[in-house]
């Protein structure tokens, strides 16, 4: 027999998402998804967010972090849409199944991955924020507040985008599956409108964005509503994770 | 030692592997040989970890292992049919990264990568990208990552596919190294591999193992007689007559011309008795003829494997 492996799973996570982040840095895929969010979001700041007539530097950060939010979430999905479903494609995932890790550290060390590219893409995101900050007068708290609320809403997209790459080998049919579930996701308080009851009050909960990410628009943060995109991510998390298992079982 | 317990695998109704109970011994090379569909890779895969069986068991020294845990999986090194290879990673980089995701100590790593780099031959490619090597280095380091954190067990799908005859005559010597370390299980379509390569055969067939035991134990289980291949030059007529007269004398139980080219003609034989080839060339010499070539036919496991795997159905 050989010699006695010492299995870490911190170790071995550690190990994929430094992989993967030099996978990002060592191609032009993940250059030219920051690249054209940023020039979205400039544009949508531009555009909408400062607008042609005066206003409230409040209104003009809230708006700024309304139209980020949806940066952040289509470079969640963007960015998570191949963790597992190009590994499928090229044939590599069989290094990850047989490793020592389990499914479910495989799934939280590609969430990781991605993770740290969205808080990198929000970091290139701040002179927007900056401008309004010093050219304006918000509270730095008011930025802190949205940008964590940023921060949690692309943590459920990127889960809601590798759950999507765990299911199917194309990327593209990945990228498919999550982005209609982000947007009914999305669109759940346009649904609790025409729900009437308690059925309705769970619906419009359960929306991703209007009950949940205003309150962070507006510098507010409450522990409900981080407890609510925590939530949210670790229930994808846990999709993917039995996604992987159901193929060790299927084939 | 790998010992399988009533492995059986189904997908949907279907049952892809029967009730299979194997037992591997250390250092030993297993060829798993089956037609397309025979549950090969199923059970390869069952082997290696990334399926779950539906019933049965693996041990692996005793120790039963559990697909969805990942503690045993650094006993199994596994190279799939498609090596498993991030292309844009150099080799010493990846193998590092493959050892140490399987939970290698990081402090034997530098001498264990240097170690697999030889022995593997890989040493001058070691700091190339994936991307840039021939089919045949990829393949070898295809096989550096199924080693390099010295496993028990080494799998190995369909190790020599898509190699030319100068590689696979490398990877064919470098699989019969593992033995000195490992154990191996390889599966393969191409028989003469197994026959050169490994110590034993499992002929499985429609989910079901048909055989296990040598090659030589195959051949008299499938009654195959020995072939010969035969070729001499000389007009075809006497060729005729001096290949019958060997059938009446009971040294050759049939035989058939292969091809036959400028008077040389190569014959297919069943030959009947176990002095036949020095009987029958002497009978050649004796006749007049030319003998230019006396051999075992090569594809001989062929008719072995053919008439097992048809016996099962």
């Amino acid at each position: 027999m050989s010699s006695a492996n010492q299995p870490s799973a911190l170790s071995g996570i550690a190990l994929i998402v430094r992989r993967e982040l030099s996978q990002y840095f060592g191609t032009w895929s993940g250059y030219i998804i920051a690249a054209a969010m940023l020039a979205l979001s400039g544009l949508l700041y531009n555009v909408f967010a400062l607008g042609s007539a005066p206003r409230y530097s409040n209104d003009v950060l809230s708006d700024f972090l309304n139209y980020a939010s949806g940066t952040t979430m289509t470079a969640g999905l963007l960015f998570s849409m191949r963790l597992i479903a190009e590994e499928r494609q090229t044939g590599t995932f069989p290094l990850l199944a047989s490793s020592q890790l389990s499914d479910g550290q495989v799934v939280f060390a590609k969430y990781l991955s991605a993770l740290a590219l969205i808080v990198i893409y929000l970091v290139l995101t701040t002179p927007l924020a900056g401008l309004v900050f010093i050219n304006g007068k918000v509270a730095f708290a008011h930025i802190l507040g949205g940008y964590l609320g940023l921060m949690l809403i692309g943590s459920a997209a990127v889960a809601i985008g590798l759950y999507g790459s765990a299911l199917v080998d194309s990327q593209l049919v990945a990228l498919i599956i999550s982005a209609v579930t982000l947007v009914v996701l999305l669109l759940l308080w346009i649904t609790s409108r025409v729900v009437d009851g308690w059925l309705g009050d769970v619906i419009s909960y359960l929306s991703l964005h209007d009950k949940h990410f205003r309150p962070f628009m507006d510098g507010t943060v409450s522990t409900a509503n981080i407890i609510f995109y925590l939530s949210i991510t670790a229930f994808f998390l846990m999709l993917s994770r039995n996604a992987l298992e159901a193929r060790r079982w299927r084939a | 030692m790998i010992r399988t317990k009533g492995l059986t695998k189904y997908y949907g109704s279907r049952c892809a592997v029967r009730d299979l109970s194997v037992t591997i011994q250390d250092r030993e090379i297993v060829g798993f040989l089956g037609r397309n569909g025979a549950g090969k890779t199923t059970m390869l895969r069952m082997l290696a970890g990334l399926l779950a069986p539906s019933s049965g068991q693996i041990e692996i020294d005793g120790q039963v292992m559990d697909a969805t845990e990942g503690d045993f999986r650094w006993r199994i090194g596994f190279l799939p049919d498609r090596p498993p290879l991030y292309e844009q990673m150099k080799v010493r980089g990846y193998l590092e990264f493959v050892a140490r995701l399987r939970g290698f100590p990081i402090s034997k790593l530098a001498a264990r990568i240097a170690q697999v780099l030889e022995f593997t031959s890989l040493t001058d490619r070691a700091d190339d990208s994936i991307m840039s090597l021939s089919q045949g280095y990829k393949q070898r380091v295809g096989i550096a990552q199924a080693v390099v954190h010295d496993p028990a067990l080494v799998i190995l799908d369909e190790p020599i596919t898509g190699l030319d005859p100068v590689q696979l005559r490398e990877i064919r010597a470098l699989i019969r190294d593992l033995k000195q370390e490992h154990t191996v299980l390889l599966s393969s379509h191409n028989l003469q591999e197994v026959h050169q390569t490994c110590d034993r055969l499992l002929v499985i067939e429609e989910g079901k193992l048909v055989f296990s035991g040598t090659e030589q134990e195959a051949t008299e289980r499938g009654r195959a007689q020995a072939s010969l291949l035969v070729t001499t030059k000389g007009e075809k007529q006497l060729v005729q007559s001096t290949f019958d007269a060997a059938q009446n004398e009971g040294l050759v139980s049939n035989w058939d011309f292969e091809r036959s080219l400028d008077g040389e003609h190569t014959l297919r034989v069943s030959a009947a008795r176990e002095d036949a080839p020095e009987s029958l060339a002497k009978a050649i010499v004796q006749s007049g003829l030319g003998l230019r070539a006396l051999g075992t036919a090569t594809d001989q496991l062929e008719d072995v494997f053919a008439e097992l795997t048809e016996k099962a159905q």
